[in-house]
């Protein structure tokens, strides 16, 4: 460290030298010392505007506004290109900033492995995953399925197989999907749609069979008696609360392993992440201020709402969770050829 | 008429004061957005929603679609000013707007446009007022192969019209095609033709290429054609807008497909841009005049408009009644209801009548309160043409390259909108149309998903695109226009047959 200095002082000559020295003797002191933001902050959403992580980003902000609990305006936008991966990219860029967070899924960590992206999910300051999005397997409201086991004997039974749509190709929802066929021996025709949203409209449409929607992307169709839930792939039942649907509410949706599925749980975290070499106190600004939201009644409202389980972590327990998931899902990439990373 | 009586809650929410005066703001900030290339509906859409969090859900709403009616009318006037279509939809109307507007006829052109544009949006609300329940079933029988077919009935109804070669004419819609390849594939999830470029990761925008193809590849021309608008001589008077009200019902049979068009394509949803085009296409087929078309013929701006904004408001319904949005500023809007606490979905019109007919309601007083605004600054853009090309030909440079910037903040977009300019002026120069590349890079993707998704539901089999009374139909229709100038050779032909037969006979 020392030499370079002394060259630094030869070739810059003495002011920059001493602007040098004035750098290198307080930064570590001001990461010691609160970090704040001084200029607007940006959270950039990994997906189009309306989807599930621009809800996510929003109802953040919100909280954050309305609570005061940071001084600078915030601007949400959403950079959806390369299902999301232009967020990373982009987020990745702005080295060192900690105005600009990216605000996406497990996708953080599942992207690189199927495309051929400039990023890796190492390169990021992971701040926290605030929340779990459930997966509910769906069927047509008027389909003569009640849970997991008929529903998956009746596809291996089929002379044609069923089609299964979901949104996005290689993501979450062909994931889960493939978990179903190594359960059950059935095989599903999996179809991408652009968005969860579409995906349900095709089902209600009795287009396809079934699709395995998070609980906010169907519950308008689910309200009208369109689509029936089958089960939840979570450990427990979702929180209870009031009926959303004239006999059930979420509680009252069984899990898939009640039912007797061989998968114990699937869950997607949503997360948030700050570029690369963001300095260590930036990052517990944010976990800190993040940690606030998740008190907040905004914050509850969002949850109930969207019908997705609070669960924060941050630190080195998100990083485990990280390192675990990757392994996991790397490993039905794996099989099903899909890696390119 | 429970649907009427319901209408009527409706204009009683939507009466009050304070949703008035909110329709009044937003039709202003949207026509302002809609001006400036490049910002557009979306984004303006989006800047405003964090200002509606606090807000009643119902005013947020009129807030929200105002400024989406206000950026649609904005949309046109950039496209038959300057040529530079702000929003997917009004690209068809630059065919017959600009050299409308070129000529000195630029009152004209812009009144054709509004006026038109809100019959059609008229119609789409009474639609939507009479037919929600109806609609939203008939939206459901879509799945991919009738999508597939729909986009196809827009290629079909578009293509082999333009006055270019053929050859030419296949040569642009393959690029586009190429372009719309560019990113993400949603169908197998890895990304196409991004040669390792980030940039790329997105796709190439629309907005970019339009910015460039149109925008900066006339100024190109303009340029090298003596730096003259030719639209200086026009004259500018409230008058001209007047008498242009007067002229409008002769085309009415225009008005009336294209809003026709547009209802079908909103509630399909095919989308406004679909829509414009196949319009524009249809009305050029049909028309006596058609040989005018493409020199400022008023049905070439009538069709596309009114086609366009009945998409729009009729793309409204789905969006409430089964989540699905019509287009990128639905999207945005869909996001404002979750955020809300509203769940789109059929029991929207159950539980919350309050929000869905104050919002139908406001769509009727909404677009009169634009039409009236945006017809009274008519005038006022008109005369920008006026001003020396010496001065306004650099300010449209920058406005596009501020409307390059704002698509997605990044300095190599504004390469490439210099590159497509090139391109554009190349193009013309050369006789290559545009508008087929246009066509393609917009609706190229989506075709594009459709179809692979209807092969996988069929495993393969093209027999789905006849699998069930509508989607054969959209098909056969779409047949039918594609191999039109071989019917129509056909028909001619038997025609000079039968002539000829007597003649043999003496």
């Amino acid at each position: 460290m020392i030499p370079k200095v002394i060259n630094a002082q030869r070739a810059l000559g003495f002011a920059a030298s001493a602007a040098m020295a004035l750098v290198l003797g307080t930064a570590p002191a001001f990461a010691q010392a609160e970090w704040k933001p001084t200029k607007p902050v940006e959270f950039v959403g990994a997906a189009g505007a309306g989807g599930g992580t621009d809800i996510f980003a929003r109802a953040v902000q919100l909280a954050i506004q309305n609570n005061k609990l940071i001084d600078q305006p915030i601007l949400v936008s959403n950079k959806g290109g390369g299902s999301g991966a232009e967020t990373f990219v982009y987020v990745k860029a702005a080295e060192g900033d900690g105005h600009k967070l990216a605000f996406g899924t497990s996708n953080l960590y599942t992207l690189p492995m199927v495309a051929k992206v400039a990023f890796k999910h190492t390169d990021f300051m992971p701040v926290a995953a605030m929340v779990f999005d459930e997966f509910i397997l769906w069927t047509k409201g008027d389909a003569p399925y009640n849970d997991y086991k008929s529903f998956t004997t009746a596809a291996k039974a089929a002379s044609g197989p069923f089609k299964m749509a979901g949104a996005l190709s290689k993501d979450t929802d062909q994931t889960l999907t493939r978990l179903i066929e190594k359960d059950t021996g059935a095989k599903f025709v999996y179809i991408p749609f652009k968005s969860g949203g579409e995906a349900s409209v095709q089902l209600t449409g009795g287009h396809v069979q079934s699709h395995v929607n998070n609980p906010s992307e169907s519950v308008g169709h689910w309200k009208a008696g369109q689509l029936k839930a089958l089960c939840v792939f979570s450990k427990e039942r979702m929180a209870e609360g009031p009926k959303v649907t004239p006999t059930q509410s979420w509680h009252d949706i069984p899990t898939c392993k009640e039912q007797g599925a061989g998968i114990e749980a699937y869950q997607m975290p949503r997360t948030v992440a700050l570029p690369p070499g963001t300095p260590q106190a930036t990052v517990d600004f944010w976990a800190g201020v993040l940690k606030k939201v998740t008190e907040t009644p905004e914050w509850k409202d969002y949850l109930t709402r969207t019908a997705q389980t609070g669960r924060f972590m941050a630190g080195s327990n998100l990083k485990a969770f990280i390192d675990e998931d990757e392994k996991r899902t790397r490993k039905v990439y794996e099989e099903e050829g899909w890696l390119v990373n | 008429m429970a649907n009427l009586d319901s209408l009527f809650h409706g204009f009683v929410v939507a009466l009050t004061m304070q949703h008035v005066m909110l329709m009044m703001v937003g039709v202003l900030l949207g026509i302002l957005v809609g001006v400036l290339p490049g910002l557009g509906a979306p984004n303006g859409v989006t800047l405003l929603l964090p200002l509606t969090y606090t807000m009643d859900p119902v005013g947020a709403i009129i807030l929200l679609t105002s400024m989406y009616w206000g950026a649609l009318f904005g949309g046109s006037t950039t496209s038959i000013l300057f040529n530079i279509p702000g929003e997917p939809s009004s690209v068809a109307t630059t065919f017959d707007g600009h050299p409308m507007a070129k000529q000195g006829r630029a009152i004209q052109a812009l009144s054709f446009a509004f006026l038109s544009a809100g019959f059609g949006a008229m119609v789409g609300v009474i639609v939507t007022t009479l037919l929600s329940g109806w609609v939203t079933s008939f939206a459901l029988q879509f799945s991919s192969p009738e999508f597939f077919a729909v986009y196809f009935l827009a290629f079909a109804s578009f293509v082999g019209l333009s006055a270019a070669q053929p050859s030419k004419t296949i040569v642009s819609i393959l690029l586009g095609f190429a372009f719309a390849t560019v990113g993400m594939d949603t169908i197998s999830g890895s990304l196409r033709l991004t040669f390792g470029f980030d940039e790329l990761l997105r796709g190439i925008s629309f907005l970019i290429v339009v910015i460039g193809l149109f925008g900066i590849g006339e100024l190109l021309l303009t340029m090298e054609e003596g730096l003259k608008f030719e639209g200086v001589r026009a004259k500018v008077s409230l008058a001209g807008v007047l008498e242009t009200l007067v002229r409008m019902p002769r085309y009415w049979v225009a008005l009336i497909r294209g809003s026709l068009i547009g209802v079908w394509m909103g509630i399909t949803p095919g989308g406004p841009t679909a829509a414009s085009f196949m319009s524009y296409g249809l009305a050029k087929r049909f028309s006596r005049r058609r040989e005018h078309f493409g020199t400022g013929e008023p049905e070439g701006i009538i069709a596309p408009e009114a086609a366009d904004h009945g998409a729009g408001t009729a793309a409204m319904l789905p969006m409430l009644a089964l989540g699905i949005p019509g287009s990128a500023t639905a999207a945005v809007m869909m996001g404002g209801l979750m955020i809300w606490g509203l769940n789109p979905g059929p029991m929207l019109f159950i539980e919350r009548p309050d929000f869905v007919w104050g919002l139908i309601a406001s769509m009727y007083i909404g677009n009169v309160v634009a039409v009236i605004l945006v017809l009274a600054t008519v005038p006022l853009f008109a005369s920008i043409l006026r001003i020396p090309f010496a001065i306004i030909g650099p300010l449209i440079v920058v406005v596009c390259f501020i409307g390059a910037w704002t698509v997605g903040a990044s300095k190599p977009d504004l390469w490439l909108a210099l590159i497509f300019g090139i391109v554009g002026y190349v193009f013309k120069k050369l006789d290559y149309p545009i508008a087929p590349l246009v066509l393609a890079l917009v609706l190229g993707d989506k075709a594009e998903d459709a179809f692979r998704q209807s092969m996988l539901m069929s495993q393969g089999s093209l027999n789905i695109f006849f699998s069930n009374p509508l989607v054969g139909t959209i098909t056969t229709l779409a047949i039918i226009l594609v191999t039109w100038p071989f019917w129509a050779g056909l028909m001619r032909r038997v025609h000079l047959l039968r002539i000829r037969q007597p003649k043999v006979i003496e």
